[in-house]
């Protein structure tokens, strides 16, 4: 199991000591690997990441049971100071760039982990991803499209050289072709810069497509697991996440039967 | 008959209105009319008039802080003119019994009437702005009255002061303390009713809801505006009539005494005593009162002893001091206050000897 | 026309130094939002300090000078770590009524140990730094102000623009969130932001003491002042700070000048709520980019 990047084991997160919205969730993330967590709205794929990422703390979540363990060391309930300075850095759903600070202002926040050593190396490995970024580098954040928020919010990430990413929703209003595009850039990172990735997404096609295990999660559970590529080609997926029939074409409206099916796994 | 209430062992309430009763217990409610038979019965006969007179001045304190607590601990937003109101109250008692010749019974609520009309002045362009602007608003106030105070000569005769009629009620004037003791504690029943039965109505219920968030109070609907301002109304209803009844004791004001330091005075009362708690203010007035007098006592005996000079250790700096260190205290180790210290105590009692 | 000038010199170098010393209350606002009313007690603390240090200790002007700075840092950094820091997540009225509970013991302590008289420093500059502007003449404590104001203001600018540890600080301000979530330690920003504003604080309380005088109710009384000064200027604004300062000690100098003294006092906090009243978000307040 050495292999083994990341686990979770059983954990339940509880908001405010009184909302439960994880009920045992448990998932393991190999080394390299792309991961995607997919799931319907609601089902706590943002805060599973939050576990992770430490960021329950200020909004007042806590994991009150289970275990997460990062490279052999428990790392549940920790500050977000501390687990990003272990290299789990999380991009937040809904983009959330500094406003008021220039785009090369808003990367070099991304450096927050490893203050004080040189970052100029490391804007250059953003722009070579992100190439779109360089012409605007000067500019306010606030003034940015929702794409190019989108490349800055995940090159600020980069910035701090992650291990682990977690990729909350990357690809959330944007146009299919950038979407697509995105997705390429997700990959390219994985590969090249030999960060393990966990993938949150409603884009349950794309995020199969490019990763390697994935986990569906519903009310607060993880109710399937597998390879991308079975999962994919699940029937149940297929109706659920994918939008298509169990024969496999896309389903028109007036097919939809009368009854819904049930999910198999509730 | 109706059965007795006891305490229950949890809380097994079905209905809102269980919710909302003020008595736990009719233990609590007796006890509550004892005590206060008590009071009426007792005090003004065992106390020595100086004693009465600190009684009193904890009654008038205690008026005002209630009226601070609805701002501050049921609404959220925090006022630092609270002394300069609790003025205008005084001095507009004051010049309607001089000018006008209004009797004392008209001339209090009346004074907190128009206290909580210049109140509105501070109050509506701040109300507009999420966040703590009212605050910002009533420190301009705080300032604005004092000047206002010294320098309407023809009004408030400026630093001379204003002399005072006796008061007079149903034709009794009213001269000694103790016939002031009533009246005040009255009064403060009164006022204490008042304010318990106004965060049982929708207005309370509104009030906290800002408090508690005032985007989620707007997002259903509470026009948090003019909430906002009904509270600071209030607020200043209370340290008006506070005010007045103020100036119809001592009989004689000057504008000193209604600076910064008597507002700080009030915000210490209220998070003495406890936010969001009606008693707790009561508890606050107590304890400022008594910490105030205990001062002025310890640095006679300081004095007295010739340790220091008296130009050395002036009761201002010290009060200043002792007031900023309780309010400190109070915020990081108990933020609720004494209210919170006496139901933990009385509650350990109610449980001994088998408190788990 | 010479007592014209005399006055608008005066104002404006009051001004500068209301804006500078507001400078630090907004930084503190716009890390955590906690309003700062004891941001007075250490304007006050700064002048004292150094009074200290010059007159008692004997130390050297200028070492005493940086010595005061040093300390009021360190001081700003105490009181995050002590009082304000147990009261992360707390509600805010908490952390606000704490720092009014903060200045008056603060108030307090120093009004025991020094008293509530008007203290003041030993001639420090020398006269022939006076500058002769037509018929008036310009003290030479105004040029020292102004010098040392502006070296103060590009410092802070460049630290702010290019230092990482100032674009920290200001992600914190334009998005907590997501300055956690790459790593940003906010609490340490939080405690960096009230040693600068404290120690911009102790700077312009040495330099208020050497016009003015020292007196603990005066340098108080001007902590609040920085009420009227943030409102005119937008609470969020840095730049705004500066020059809602300048406005405002133009108006007092004016005021004082020609209407009365007593009035120059609450002028400031007359225009607040008429500023409150009519552009309530200040005159340079930042323009919300709503678009994401
Ligand atoms: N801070 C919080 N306090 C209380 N409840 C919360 C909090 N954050 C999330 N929740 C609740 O937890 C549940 C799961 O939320 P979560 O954001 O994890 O879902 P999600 O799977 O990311 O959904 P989406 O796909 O819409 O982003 C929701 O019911 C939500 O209301
Ligand atoms: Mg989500």
């Amino acid at each position: 199991m050495e292999k083994t990047l990341l686990q979770l084991n059983n954990i339940s997160v509880v908001y405010s000591d009184v909302i439960q919205v994880l009920k045992g969730v448990s998932l393991a993330v190999e080394k390299n690997h792309i991961v995607s967590l997919i799931g319907s709205n609601g089902a706590g794929k943002t805060t599973t990441l939050k576990a992770i990422s430490g960021l329950l703390k200020p909004e007042n979540g806590k994991v009150t049971d289970g275990t997460i363990i990062y490279e052999a060391r428990t790392v549940q309930n920790q500050s977000p100071e501390t687990i990003t300075r272990l290299g789990i850095i999380q991009v937040l759903e809904g983009r959330q760039p500094f406003k008021y600070l220039t785009i090369e202002e808003n990367l070099r926040v991304g450096t927050a982990t490893k203050w004080g050593e040189p970052y100029k190396k490391d804007l250059d490995i953003v722009y070579h991803y992100f190439p779109a970024l360089i012409p605007r580098r000067k500019s306010l954040a606030g003034y940015c499209s929702g794409g190019e928020l989108q490349m800055l919010v995940m090159g600020r990430a980069l910035m701090a050289h992650p291990k682990l990413l977690l990729l909350d929703e990357p690809s959330l209003g944007l146009a299919p072709l950038v979407v697509k595009e995105i997705f390429r850039i997700i990959k390219r990172i994985n590969e090249e810069q030999g960060s393990t990735i966990i993938l949150v997404e409603q884009n349950a096609r794309m995020a199969l497509q490019i990763a390697h295990y994935g986990y569906v999660m519903e009310n607060g559970k993880i109710v399937m697991e597998g390879r991308a590529t079975e999962l994919a080609a699940n029937p149940d997926i297929k109706e659920f996440y994918l939008g298509m029939g169990v024969s496999g074409d896309m389903k028109s409206y007036k097919d939809v039967k009368s009854y819904k099916r049930r999910k198999r796994w509730l | 008959m109706r059965k007795l209430k006891f305490h229950p062992s949890g809380n097994f309430n079905e209905y809102y209105a269980q919710e909302l009763t003020i008595f736990e217990t009719d233990f609590g409610r007796v006890s509550l009319i004892v005590g206060l038979m008590a009071l009426f019965a007792i005090v003004p006969l065992v106390l020595s008039p100086y004693m009465l007179y600190i009684v009193n001045m904890i009654g008038i304190a205690s008026i005002a802080a209630i009226g601070l607590n609805i701002l501050i601990g049921y609404t959220g937003q925090i006022s630092l003119g609270h002394g300069a109101f609790f003025g205008v109250g005084a001095y507009a008692a004051a010049i309607l019994a001089t000018s006008l010749g209004m009797p004392f019974i008209v001339a209090v609520p009346a004074a907190g009437v128009i206290t909580a009309l210049v109140g509105m002045i501070f109050g509506i362009p701040s109300g507009r702005l999420k966040g703590l602007y009212l605050t910002i608003a009533t420190l301009a106030g705080q300032f604005i009255i004092e000047y206002v105070l010294v320098h309407w000569e023809s009004l408030t005769k400026g630093t001379m002061g204003i002399n005072l009629p006796a008061a007079t009620l149903f034709g009794l004037e009213l001269f000694s303390d103790r016939s002031f003791f009533f009246v005040i504690f009255i009064s403060l029943v009164i006022m204490v009713l008042m304010a318990v039965n106004l965060m049982r109505t929708k207005y309370g219920r509104a009030f906290i809801a800002i408090r508690d968030n005032d985007r989620a109070a707007e997002g259903m609907g509470i026009p948090i505006f003019r909430y906002k301002l009904l509270a600071f109304a209030i607020s200043s209803f209370y340290a008006g009539c506070a005010g007045g009844l103020w100036a119809f004791y001592m009989r004689s004001i000057t504008t000193e005494p209604f600076n910064l330091n008597l507002s700080i005075e009030y915000i210490a009362m209220v998070i003495i005593g406890g936010m969001g708690n009606i008693a707790g203010s009561i508890f606050g007035a107590v304890f400022i009162t008594f910490l105030n007098e205990g001062l002025r006592w310890g640095t006679d005996i300081l004095i007295n002893l010739g340790t220091f000079s008296s130009a050395a250790l002036t009761m201002a700096p010290l009060r200043e001091f002792v007031f900023g260190l309780a309010i400190v205290l109070f915020i990081l180790f108990e933020p609720r206050g004494l209210a919170e210290v006496w139901r933990i105590v009385r509650s350990s009692f109610r449980l001994w000897p088998f408190s788990y | 026309m010479d007592f014209f000038l005399q006055l608008l010199i005066n104002g404006l170098c009051l001004g500068f130094l209301y804006g500078l010393s507001a400078m630090g209350f907004v930084m503190i606002f716009k890390s955590s939002s906690v309003l700062n009313f004891a941001h007075g007690e250490l304007i006050a603390l700064g002048a004292f300090l150094f009074l200290a240090l010059v007159t008692w200790a004997g130390i050297p002007i200028p070492i005493s000078f940086l010595l005061t700075l040093a300390v009021c840092f360190c001081f700003g950094f105490i009181v995050e770590r002590f009082f304000l820091r147990p009261l992360i997540g707390e509600p805010l009225i908490f952390v606000i009524m704490l720092t009014v509970g903060l200045a008056s013991m603060f108030k307090g302590l120093m009004l025991l140990i020094w008293g509530g008289n008007l203290h003041t420093y030993p001639d420090i500059l020398p006269a022939s730094l006076a500058i002769q502007l037509g018929p008036v003449t310009i003290p030479p404590v105004y040029i020292a102000s102004l010098v040392i104001g502006l070296i103060f203001l590009s410092l802070f600018g460049l630290f702010f623009k290019y230092s990482s540890q100032g674009i920290y600080m200001r992600s914190v301000a334009d998005n907590q969130r997501a300055a956690l979530s790459l790593g940003v330690h906010v609490k340490r920003v939080f405690a960096l932001s009230w040693a600068i504003a404290s120690l911009v604080a102790g700077m312009s309380g040495i330099v208020l003491g050497i016009i003015n005088g020292i007196n603990v109710h005066n340098l108080s009384g001007i902590g609040l002042k920085v009420f009227p000064v943030v409102i005119l200027g937008g609470l969020d604004s840095i730049g705004g700070a500066i020059i809602g300062g300048l406005i405002i000690g133009l108006l007092e100098s004016f005021t004082g000048g020609y209407i009365s003294t007593s009035l120059s006092e609450v002028v400031p906090f007359i225009v607040l709520v008429f500023i409150l009243l009519i552009k309530p978000y200040g005159l340079f307040g930042l323009v919300e980019i709503e678009r994401v």
